[in-house]
């Protein structure tokens, strides 16, 4: 009787494990031949920049459970950094067809974009939301809202209320065949730069010393600091990946559309936000999860001509999640006591 | 009912205790005479020089229409503790139903009067609609999902042409009438003025009665403490319910006046950022304090488009360089960011904090604790 | 006047309360006892609608109140299902009158599908008594929530105090007789008559209510100006201010002195015998609950483990293995 219980309990869990493969694989194998390979790539694309973004947002509230209202400007401004980066630093004025120059300066600009975010990110954290972390839990959400503003307004006064044209340093040219179509190498550059930035995240958090603070101190905060962890440090940290995967997702925003405006946080921000709700905030795998599916309904909305109806069709989907789901697909780890 | 009883002094303490008593009359006088002496004001300098008194007036008109916007949104967020971050929605909504009840646009020309009290229950009736599945949400999820509805709405105003002509909007609205005896226009700022702030009284009025009514107590006791107030009996998300209603109505007569004085309504003019700016006037005037929040929208209001617009001015008359490439009226956005930021680090109560807040925001408040 | 029946309340795998049986007669004194960690205040919360229960039933006065929630997923559906014709309505305006002229119609039938929807939605939030036997005869039954409870007749108050922190005693109490209060959103925008003297008799009664419990001359301090022990008796006033039948106190005699667990005890007698309110009390006071209770129940790791007489609680064996076993509270 016991070892029945047992038996069909592990195979239940494997059947709960491999829900998700099988349910990704499902839901390619289904949009691919609806949406046409052009269009297939190119939502994955959209959905590696979400995911990146939603990764912030998903850690950051899981630790101090705010949502980082600013973030999606801390992507914006990422994605200006980049630009100037590759125009000045690098002298870029288009693409680089020398291939290890390209390498080389992708890169460094890759290494300097992220840099610079995630020291953005961990100062906002300590100038504005440090100060609030024991206040009534709206202050912080409004002074978040108050850098978000800030933010877009220095970037707007920098550089314009217009859209600004950022180097495409990967030669959109170069392209490879599959099955009758052209897919450009810059796609599967940045998926593929995607992808990786968020394996080696969930190897950071599952297999470091500082991950597993990370961890702890989502789950329960006051015990994880009795037990010796560095609350600040470890908030801090949080701030400083987060951010920096946003850069990350400034620069491939720029190489994958060449452009970038002011106002690029405020919505992608928010849609960034729904993926992360959608899957399961303060879950890393959902956020990235969230990114693709919120990327496909996109893309899939403009391929059908209701292209001007996606962000309306995002933000109900947040708001029905919202409120019928709020634990979104994958579940969150941090449960609702009373 | 009778609130603390602090002891009135100095030297007008009979008139001050008189007006305590009797409050609404209080601020029906306290408005006529600011009503008055402020176009005077305008008359002496440095103010006459800055702008004719015509304008003046045009913008105290636009302060007042901003600060009614604030004192419904204090509703929410001060009195109930909901931060509602989509509350431009039901402005626009109200100015869409005015604008579809009284334009070219749609042929159909209904008064204005009977349409303020329609643009209230638009409002009421799509703060029920949003309010009623969010408000058990917990608070930031509920400032998200609110969020997402203020950007639903403009979007669909955009998008849905037939209805609404999209992003041209609906121009051409009627202007208010009383038949026979005065037609509103826009060459003459005052009788727009007059309703204006008669609005404003009346607003100011309700809100104050709300405050001290049971309902407002209830609200307080939600805001401190939630399970405790559903633990006195309290239905809590029918009185968060009331709230949302309550502020959303507000708005939405707000639009209608609002879209009568400026006889045009487009998406773009209730984007996040007005939702936003009467954040920043909520803010700096002291969640909860009606009054307060009052003052803060006319200060905010009247620093982004008087002072500003002088700096701009001032710039380009001395030709500053680099100065004056600089358009500084941009910087209203930036202003409320910093009004958000400075406020919740440096005096999250505001510059007049309503006397329930100064507890609330006292620092360190520890853990809620669990439920025991 | 209180019955329940197989109450279980489960957190993950931790089980809180298991399988408690309990009643308690109307007009007597009632203690629940127990080691830390025994499930008591969960049982509390069980009873007061805060949590739903696993499994089992409270009835008050005859009526079942509270049992675990059933049909949760065929909840949506009563959402939609009554805007359906409206929404229909909609459609078939816009597709068949169409065109320019569909403009009217259009709006207007949009609106009448919108509220439908919102009665669907506030239906669904004021439940009045009709809508609850409907839905439960498609299978949905919710337990009755903490505010549900109040209107029954019952009332709490919390083992750490739980006042409105800024408000002061006098409106701490007026929020407690929120229940017997009829004012409404009209009402208050127009300051009717009604209002005026409802509101001028609840202050009244509110005052007398204050010194009922010996906080006279204190209504305008602030709720968290007032010491400790002033502050449990507010929040006892608070809690009788909705009138109500039974009366739940969780610890109240927890941190005071002996001079002011006297003064609780003759307070909670009063309860019962001027104003004919039944009482059940959690209190690890021995004195106290020896001293009042005409009942005892023992929880020990959410199970009943005895009930009866102080005098036959006190010489229980298994309670007193409970509390020695853990070498706690075995003092008193
Ligand atoms: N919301 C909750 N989530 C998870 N576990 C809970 C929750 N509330 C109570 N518990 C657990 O249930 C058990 C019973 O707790 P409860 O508060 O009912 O005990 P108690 O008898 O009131 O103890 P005390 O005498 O200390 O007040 C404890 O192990 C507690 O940790
Ligand atoms: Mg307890």
């Amino acid at each position: 009787m016991a070892t029945a219980n047992v038996t069909s309990a592990s195979a239940g869990r494997l059947l709960g494990n491999l829900r998700l493969p099988i349910g990704i694989v499902l839901f390619l194998g289904i949009s691919l031949p609806i949406l046409g390979i052009d269009q297939f790539v190119n939502a994955l694309t959209l959905g590696a920049i979400y995911a990146l973004v939603a990764l912030g947002y998903t850690m950051v509230y899981g630790i101090i459970e705010l949502i980082n209202f600013a973030h999606g400007d801390v992507f914006m401004v990422g994605s200006f950094v980049a630009m100037f980066i590759s125009s000045s630093l690098l002298g870029a004025e288009g693409s680089i067809t020398n291939v290890p120059m390209l390498a080389a300066s992708v890169l460094l600009l890759f290494a300097l974009t992220i840099a610079v975010m995630a020291l953005i990110g961990a100062l906002i954290e300590r100038l504005a939301y440090r100060p609030l972390r024991r206040a009534p839990k709206l202050a912080p959400l409004i002074t978040a809202i108050g850098v978000s503003f800030i933010l877009q307004n220095i970037i707007q006064f920098f550089f314009g209320p217009t859209i600004v044209t950022v180097p495409q340093l990967v030669p959109i040219e170069w392209s490879i065949q599959v099955s009758g179509s052209r897919v450009p190498l810059l796609n599967i550059f940045v998926i593929g730069a995607s992808v990786a930035l968020m394996f080696a995240l969930q190897v950071f958090i599952s297999r470091t010393r500082t991950g597993r603070a990370m961890r702890t101190t989502s789950m329960d905060r006051d015990a994880s600091s009795l037990m010796g962890v560095d609350i600040n440090r470890t908030i801090m940290i949080t701030f400083l990946i987060g951010s920096g995967l946003a850069g990350a997702a400034g620069v491939v925003h720029g190489l994958y559309y060449g452009n970038t405006s002011f106002a690029l946080g405020f919505q992608s921000g928010l849609k960034a936000f729904t993926a992360a709700v959608l899957g399961g905030i303060g879950n890393t795998a959902g956020a990235a999860l969230g990114g693709f599916i919120i990327a496909f309904i996109e893309v899939g909305a403009s391929a059908f001509g209701y292209g001007r109806w996606g962000g309306a069709v995002v933000f109900s989907l947040l708001v029905i999640f919202l409120v019928f789901r709020p634990t979104g697909l994958l579940g969150s780890h941090s449960g609702d006591r009373a | 009912m009778t609130r603390i009883a602090d002891a009135v002094t100095g030297p007008f303490a009979p008139v001050r205790a008189f007006f305590r008593r009797h409050r609404s009359l209080g601020i029906f006088v306290g408005v006529a005479l600011l009503s008055i002496a402020l176009p005077l004001l305008t008359r002496v300098p440095p103010f006459d020089g800055i702008q004719s008194t015509n304008a003046w007036v045009n913008a105290f008109t636009t302060a007042a229409i901003y600060a009614m916007l604030a004192m419904g949104l204090n509703v929410v967020i001060g009195f109930a503790g909901l931060l509602d971050l989509g509350y431009a929605a039901f402005f626009a909504l109200g100015g869409y139903t005015y604008a579809l009840a009284a334009s070219p646009f749609s042929g159909i020309h209904l008064p204005f009067w009977p349409m303020l009290l329609a643009g209230g229950i638009v409002g009421a009736i799509f703060g029920v609609l949003l309010g009623a599945p969010t408000l058990r949400l917990r608070g930031d999820y509920l400032a998200i999902v609110t969020l997402g509805f203020g950007e639903i709405v403009p979007i669909t105003l955009m998008n849905a042409d037939k209805f609404t002509d999209g992003v041209n909007g609906i121009g051409g609205i009627d202007k208010p009438s009383i038949p026979g005896i005065l037609q509103f226009t826009l060459i003459n700022p005052w009788p727009m003025y007059g309703l204006v702030l008669v609005l404003f009284t009346l607003v100011m009025i309700m809100i104050y009665r709300l405050e001290d009514s049971r309902l407002g107590r209830t609200w307080d006791a939600i805001r401190e403490d939630e399970l405790a107030a559903e633990s006195s009996g309290v239905n809590t998300v029918i009185a968060k319910l009331q709230a949302f209603a309550v502020g959303a109505s507000i708005a939405g007569i707000v639009g209608v006046v609002n879209a009568a004085k400026i006889t045009i309504v487009t998406p773009d003019q209730f984007r996040f950022a007005v939702s936003i700016s009467a954040l920043a006037a909520v803010v700096l005037g002291g969640m909860g304090n009606t009054i307060g929040v009052a003052t803060g929208a006319f200060i905010i209001y009247l620093f982004q488009s008087i002072l500003l617009k002088q700096l701009n001015t001032l710039v380009e008359n001395f030709n500053i360089p680099v100065l004056n490439q600089i358009d500084f009226l941009e910087f209203q956005y930036v202003l409320y960011g910093i009004v958000l930021v400075l406020m919740m680090l440096k005096r999250p109560q505001g510059i007049f904090p309503a006397r329930r807040r100064m507890r609330e925001f006292a620092p360190l408040k520890i853990g809620k604790g669990g439920l025991k | 006047m209180l019955k329940a029946r197989g109450v279980t309340r489960k957190f993950g795998g931790l089980v809180a309360v298991n399988n408690v049986d309990f009643e308690i007669p109307r007009g007597s004194i009632s203690a629940i006892i127990g080691p830390n960690g025994a499930g008591k205040t969960t049982f509390f919360n069980v009873i007061a609608g805060i949590y739903a229960p696993t499994a089992g039933t409270i009835e008050l006065d005859g009526k079942k109140l509270i049992s675990p929630p059933t049909g949760a997923g065929r909840e949506p559906i009563l959402l939609v299902l009554p805007t359906i014709p409206f929404i229909a309505l909609a459609i078939y305006f816009l597709m068949a009158v169409g065109g320019d002229t569909g403009l009217v119609e259009g709006v207007a039938s949009v609106a009448v599908a919108l509220l439908g929807f919102v009665s669907a939605l506030l239906l669904n939030i004021v439940r009045p008594a009709w809508y609850n036997r409907f839905i439960k005869r498609i299978g949905v039954t919710r337990p009755a929530r903490p505010n549900d409870m109040v209107a029954a007749g019952l009332a709490r108050t919390f083992q750490n105090i739980r006042l409105y922190k800024s408000l002061t005693t006098l409106e701490n109490i007026l929020v407690g007789m929120h229940v017997h209060l009829r004012g409404t959103l009209l009402g208050a925008l127009f300051k009717t008559r009604q209002v005026r003297e409802e509101e001028a008799a609840a202050e009244q009664r509110a005052r007398e209510l204050l010194s009922f419990v010996d906080l006279a001359g204190m209504e305008n301090e602030l709720a968290s100006n007032l010491p400790y022990g002033k502050q449990r008796l507010l929040e006892i006033a608070r809690a009788i201010a909705s009138r109500p039948k039974l009366l739940l106190l969780d610890e109240p005699a927890a941190g005071m002195n002996p001079k002011e667990t006297e003064e609780m005890t003759a307070l909670i007698r009063r309860i019962r015998d001027d104003l004919g309110i039944t009482i059940l009390l959690i209190e690890h006071d021995m004195r106290v609950v020896m001293g009042i209770s005409d009942h005892i129940t023992v929880l020990d790791h959410g199970e009943k483990i005895a009930e009866g007489l102080p005098k036959e609680i006190r010489n229980n064996p298994k309670v007193i293995e409970a509390y020695l076993g853990r070498g706690a509270a075995a003092g008193h």
